[in-house]
């Protein structure tokens, strides 16, 4: 490589590592928090790092949050599964199966991505006692929908890229309109489907707003409980870090497991095979 | 094995006609070519017999059974795509066997058949592999695998070597005239190179515009093209065209074009006596010009003066780019020629095989 470059690439890093620990210091405050005692709670003495490690905090938050925990797979599992599955039936007909007046459809879909949860509160929770869909599946129901716009999105794109001979290639072979998706389309779908997976996992997760207006408090998910386990005169500050830690693992661990596969899914529909 | 027949077929998109009723039957076990520019209609009309275009109206059977409502599957025919569209995830044993598994074809029978077709195409130690894994040449047998497997009886190619390098190309060619002729089908090929016409055809049907303007076997086309356009397409470099009149003067014709003029032989001068004054085009191919050191005898040779322009020696071949008037064309001589650019000289026109076109409705006048 041109010195000079090389160079200017070393400088280009130091602002860079300046933002990434800029970045960390509030998982860094999490993280020695959740190890201290109580007594050691104080402003001052927050970026210290705790005079021992005990894992008593996550015992409490653990004790506390579990039964949160399990709500929140319960709810965010077929959220995903199912809205990430509608997704990509949805984008296989946008980009393959054109019907008349497909093109309306489909931005009118997109459209759903812009509505703020906030101003749809209200009708979505009469909806649900109406429908006599309460709680978690209902919930569920709601990510799902909310989901519909973006993987349906994401599908479309990668399948609009697709050769259209492919499918007829398959046509001819005697493939109809599902044969031609289950064993064409379906099959090469995977790294579409890992970007909204990752994506569709981690959004469910972390809402908060849609949990807390449609979940009673034995039905929270983790981020809602978490939220509650503040005492409203006291704060637990070391007991919470921890279980903010909990609450996070998850898409953390998602991510740290399948993000190599969500940048390539990323760039797939701008790649040609 | 069936033939193939295009009754009236006509096909718009929208208001566009792209095939404006085309009429035409391929018989039995033939490999017709179907040739002509990017836009002709040739791949809509190959389409349409594929099933993957509706047909406007008209009929299009294969056989005896009108296919025009038949969905592809069922019309017993294989199709070889411009691109493969080889299933990316499969290998190719399974890209083979994916039509036959639709099928419901018995396990034993689909490996006997996929065995057989890699053993001619020689891609036998190429089925585990996926498609990404093949050379462009590889995935092109692959996909003519595919559809030998299917034991139609219409294979269809959609401009199946246009993504080869050309020698692979020219490789290629020689092997599907080697499989028509092993496997006895009725072949139909797309392209927009005449040079693969030329070369695999039986018969070659011209497309323009939506318009059959010949079918006819390789050799007719090129000695006896039906009108302008199909002389200047078959062969390369094109033939010759010169903007002329007819004049008939004491049983005697000649062409006079704008700064030279030539005559017809007696012997083929009859169709032209009774069209003095008619505006024509002359045409004459660039093998029929010669330089007069290496003209061959025996032919009603006319001489005309040239300015040579541009030399092209190709080894086998010289190509001469001359210039008379307003008129310019190509000669190709002998590779002996001492012709070299800036020289004034006069060149041969064998007269016994030259065109003449109508020059309003640009059919052949013969």
């Amino acid at each position: 490589m041109n010195p000079k470059l090389r160079i200017g690439k070393t400088w280009l890093y130091i602002p860079l590592l300046l933002m990434t620990a800029f970045y960390l210091l509030p998982m860094y405050v999490m993280l020695v928090t959740g190890f201290k005692s109580f007594a050691e709670i104080d402003l001052k003495t927050m970026w210290n790092l705790p005079k021992g490690i005990a894992f008593d905090n996550y015992i409490e938050a653990w004790k506390n949050l579990a039964p949160h925990l399990k709500n929140s797979f319960l709810m965010v599992v077929p959220a995903t599964l199912l809205s990430s599955a509608l997704g990509s039936l949805n984008g296989f007909i946008l980009a393959k199966w054109k019907f008349k007046g497909a093109d309306i459809v489909f931005p009118l879909i997109l459209f759903g991505m812009f509505i703020p949860y906030q101003s749809i509160m209200i009708p979505l929770v009469q909806f649900m006692n109406y429908s006599g869909i309460s709680g978690l599946p209902g919930l569920a129901l709601a990510h799902i929908i909310y989901g519909i716009p973006i993987t349906t999105l994401t599908f479309r794109n990668y399948y609009a890229s697709l050769p259209q001979e492919l499918l007829e290639a398959a046509k001819m072979d005697g493939a109809d309109m599902l044969g031609i998706y289950r064993h064409i389309l379906l099959p090469i779908s995977l790294p579409s489907f890992v970007v909204v997976l990752i994506w569709q996992f981690t959004s469910a997760w972390n809402d908060f707003l849609f949990a807390v207006i449609l979940t009673g408090n034995k039905e929270w998910p983790i981020t809602v409980a978490l939220n509650n386990m503040a005492g409203s005169q006291i704060i637990a500050w070391n007991v919470q870090m921890a279980g903010s830690l909990l609450a996070a693992l998850p898409t953390l661990l998602v991510y740290i497991f399948l993000g190599r596969y969500f940048l390539r899914g990323l760039l797939a529909g701008s790649l040609k095979g | 094995m069936a033939s193939v027949t295009y009754d009236n077929v006509i096909k718009s998109f929208g208001p566009v006609e792209v095939i404006k009723n085309i009429n035409f039957t391929v018989a039995d076990k033939e490999f017709l070519v179907l040739v002509g520019p990017s836009g002709c209609g040739k791949t809509t009309a190959l389409r349409m017999l594929a099933g993957l275009e509706e047909v406007t109206s008209g009929q299009i059977r294969i056989g005896d059974r009108v296919v025009n409502d038949v969905a592809p599957k069922d019309r017993d025919i294989a199709m070889v795509f411009q691109s493969y569209a080889l299933y990316p995830h499969m290998s190719v044993f399974d890209n083979m066997a994916f039509g036959l598994k639709l099928r419901k074809t018995p396990k034993a029978e689909i490996k006997k058949r996929v065995e057989e077709a890699a053993e001619i195409l020689d891609i036998k130690h190429l089925l585990d592999r996926k498609p990404r894994q093949l050379s462009g040449g590889q995935r092109q047998r692959v996909a003519v695998g595919r559809a030998i497997v299917r034991e139609p009886k219409v294979f269809l190619f959609d401009e199946p070597l246009s993504n080869l390098d050309a020698k692979l190309r020219v490789q290629m060619r020689a092997e599907i005239s080697k499989l028509h002729q092993r496997l006895q089908t009725t072949f139909i090929y797309v392209t927009h190179d005449q040079t693969e016409a030329m070369t695999m055809a039986s018969r070659i049907a011209v497309l323009n515009k939506g318009i059959l303007q010949q079918l006819d076997t390789p050799q007719a086309l090129y000695d006896r093209p039906a009108n302008l356009f199909v002389a200047g397409f078959i062969g390369s470099p094109s033939m010759n065209f010169f903007p002329a009149a007819l004049s008939v003067n004491g049983g005697k014709v000649f062409v006079e074009m704008e700064s030279f003029k030539v005559q017809i032989p007696d012997a083929l001068a009859a169709p032209y006596k009774n069209l003095d004054g008619k505006k024509v085009t002359f045409g004459i191919r660039p093998e029929n010009i010669h330089d007069p050191e290496f003209a061959p005898v025996n032919t009603h040779g006319e001489k005309v003066p040239a300015k040579v322009d541009v030399t092209e020696l190709m080894g086998n071949e010289t190509f001469l780019y001359l210039v008379n008037g307003k008129n310019t064309f190509i000669a190709r001589v002998d590779p002996r020629s001492q012709k070299r650019v800036g020289d004034e000289v006069q060149v041969i026109f064998d007269m016994d095989k030259f065109h003449i076109f109508d020059a309003k409705t640009e059919e052949a006048i013969r």
